[in-house]
């Protein structure tokens, strides 16, 4: 059984300043917690868990217009899966971001969608805080 | 020097599955002469019938709605209130060995304390508690954790795959491939969940968390205050006891519990008069929650399955019977006894049959919601042995074990002392219990509230994905002590059922704002 689960939660920052973030696929460790590192060759990227297992991805989309970045997860732990981070400009100088997750077995989208959860609040903190590792990455130009 | 306290749970425990409570298969002396020396209650109750809600309560002292966490998966905030931090403040040693379960098991991310600490081999960290103290997590100086078998991060699962690694594979798994709760079923009459574990008794979890709460006791002073939540994994399922121990209990002998009718026609029609979930889930159509396995058809459920988990189940309530022995013995030999107070529950039932249906999941009846549960107060404080029959619930544990300790409850505590006599019980008490079960799961949410006053249990059925709002089930227990007949529609019932909705209603707090996000399945 498969199962789909959407997670969001609104970011008192510019799309534009949040896609930043986003946008670089390099930085998922600084703003996912659980994640501890992430290496991108290309379209894959490996993440490594808390638990020291490494998740090879392959990146789908990284549309900066849409503002849409999409990945699989590839390892055969998983029969199948999708995430789709979108940030929407909500016009008022905020943007929502929606962190979706599909996956079979349904478990697995559930254990996964826990995770997002924490990464849109980290996300959050370090964008409306201006401080974090993830902007200090990004200021440092890595 | 202070009274101690010697908290021990069970996990998913029946009310008759002990001796003092009229149970037939087990035998259980050591918490039948707690009893007989303490106070046994007949109608103790579960703010929640799944663990994690459960044993937040437990905690803060504090109902579901309260303390946030509204189903399993949902992990009980690291700054939450806890009783044991202020014991811990007060100047107690403090320390929870055995099944924690304040935060999901299933983290692959590493994301939860108790996995972390586990997994780095340490017994504690330095976390924020409710008021911006920072003490060790949750209260305790020292976590020693376990589950219910050799997977995982937690303390014992590390401890016997470093030290007894050929005993791992004996455990049922408890998940299978896509990580649902396992259908696969073994023992003699392939009931679920049922495996013939050939681990030696001393590896068992529940013998290793009474060495471990005997190591963790040894290394106190005499002198001090200390409280020690003793948490056993079982009798949970799996059902896998240690091999060795099967001969205790035949399963061909054990009786078919009172509230399994074994006449497929007469099970059905009792299902039928219950809302429907009841009946969706018995005939597979419906999967409402994590905590049965999916795969698993209730119908086709036997007899002899039920004789079998019965069977093991006892075998389990043996062991951790004989095992709180070995752990009183050592508090005999430091010559602590007079000075501790031991109070023993659960965290909610099993349905172990009742209506054809094993597990747990959205019915609240007795086989979930009547509770095992017995406070021998400190001899040294000269409370009389009593037996108290008004509703209590596992919010009053906390301001019971402030009460011990000498301690005035705090505000945020929302249970009462309990009661050490029936007259007290109707004295300081209004005899209410509530009890919440919120579940969503892909596209499945059900909602129960339920009041337990007066000799009925009522449920209000909230809307979901399966209920429209309008259902409900009433219960007389003095009449109908199986709970039978769901009198919710009864119009001789009607001004109770009104009375009950009402009172209900009434004692329902708001919810914090915004809910507690689900993290995991469990």
């Amino acid at each position: 059984m498969r199962a789909s689960i959407r997670r969001e939660g609104r970011i008192a920052r510019s799309a534009d300043e949040v896609w930043a973030v986003v946008g670089r696929p390099e930085l998922l460790h600084l703003w996912f917690p659980g994640i501890t590192a992430c290496r991108v060759d290309g379209d894959s990227r490996t993440i490594t868990t808390g638990t020291g297992v490494e998740m090879p991805e392959q990146i789908l989309t990284n549309d900066p217009i849409q503002r849409r970045f999409q990945y699989r997860i590839t390892s055969p732990l998983v029969r199948e899966h999708l995430a789709t981070i979108d940030v929407i400009d909500l016009g008022d100088g905020t943007c929502l971001v929606v962190y979706s997750t599909d996956a079979d077995p349904a478990t697995m989208a559930l254990v996964i969608s826990g995770g997002t959860g924490g990464a849109i609040e980290q996300l959050r903190r370090q964008l409306e805080s201006g401080a974090g590792p993830a902007l200090d990455a990004l200021q440092g130009g890595t | 020097m202070g009274r101690k306290i010697l908290f021990v749970t069970t996990d998913q425990q029946r009310y008759d599955t002990l001796g003092c409570n009229g149970g037939q298969v087990a035998r259980t002396p050591v918490i039948d002469r707690l009893a007989a020396e303490g106070i046994r209650y007949e109608r103790a109750v579960p703010q929640s019938v799944v663990c994690m809600p459960s044993r937040s309560t437990m905690l803060t002292g504090q109902h579901p709605r309260t303390h946030g966490v509204w189903m399993n998966g949902v992990p009980l905030p690291v700054d939450a209130p806890s009783v044991a931090a202020e014991l811990h403040r007060a100047g107690y040693r403090t320390a929870l060995v055995g099944k924690p379960h304040f935060e999901p098991f299933l983290d692959p991310f590493a994301r939860f304390v108790e996995n972390r600490l586990s997994r780095e081999g340490v017994f504690t960290v330095d976390s924020p508690w409710h008021d911006g103290t920072i003490g060790p997590h949750r209260g305790f100086e020292h976590m020693e954790l376990a589950t219910h078998g050799a997977a995982g991060p937690l303390h014992y699962a590390r401890w016997l795959n470093a030290e007894h690694p050929e005993a791992v594979g004996g455990f049922y798994a408890v998940l299978d491939q896509d990580l649902e709760v396992n259908a696969d079923g073994g023992g003699s009459t392939g009931a679920p969940q049922v495996k013939d574990n050939p681990i030696p008794r001393e590896w068992y979890h529940t013998d290793w968390v009474a060495d471990r709460t005997i190591g963790w006791l040894d290394s106190l002073d005499a002198d001090d205050d200390w409280f020690c939540w003793m948490s056993f994994p079982d009798p949970h399922h799996p059902w896998d006891p240690p091999a060795s121990e099967l001969g205790r209990v035949d399963w061909r002998e054990v009786p078919l519990p009172e509230g399994y009718p074994e006449d497929r026609a007469e099970r059905e029609a009792l299902l039928d008069a219950k809302p429907r979930h009841w009946r969706r889930w018995y005939d597979g159509s419906l999967v409402s929650n994590y905590e049965a396995p999916s795969r698993w058809v209730p119908a086709t459920l036997t007899a002899d399955q039920v004789r079998e988990v019965n069977a093991r189940n006892a075998i389990e309530v043996e062991l951790i019977d004989e095992a709180l022995g070995r752990v009183l013995a050592a508090i005999e030999a430091r010559g602590w006894t007079d000075d501790v107070d031991v109070v023993f529950t659960t965290d909610h039932g099993e349905l172990q049959g009742d209506f054809g249906l094993l597990f747990k999941g959205p019915y609240h009846v007795d086989g979930l919601m009547r509770l095992p549960l017995v406070w021998r107060p400190a001899p040294s404080a000269s409370i009389a042995p009593a037996v108290v029959s008004q509703p209590v619930g596992l919010v009053d544990l906390a301001p019971t074990f402030c009460e011990v300790a000498g301690l005035a409850a705090p505000d945020w505590m929302e249970g009462s002392v309990l009661p050490t006599d029936d007259d007290a019980a109707v004295a300081a008490r209004d005899g209410a219990q509530l009890t919440e079960w919120d579940s969503e799961l892909f596209g499945v949410g059900v909602h129960l509230r339920t009041i337990t006053r007066d000799g009925w249990v009522c449920t209000v059925y909230r809307p979901g994905t399966v209920h429209d709002g309008t259902e409900g089930e009433l219960y007389d227990l003095s009449d109908d002590p199986l709970q039978r007949v769901n009198r919710w529609d009864d119009p001789a019932c009607a001004a109770v059922r009104s009375d009950l909705v009402a009172d209900l209603e009434d004692r329902l707090r708001p919810r914090p704002s915004p809910r507690r996000p689900l993290d995991a399945p469990v």
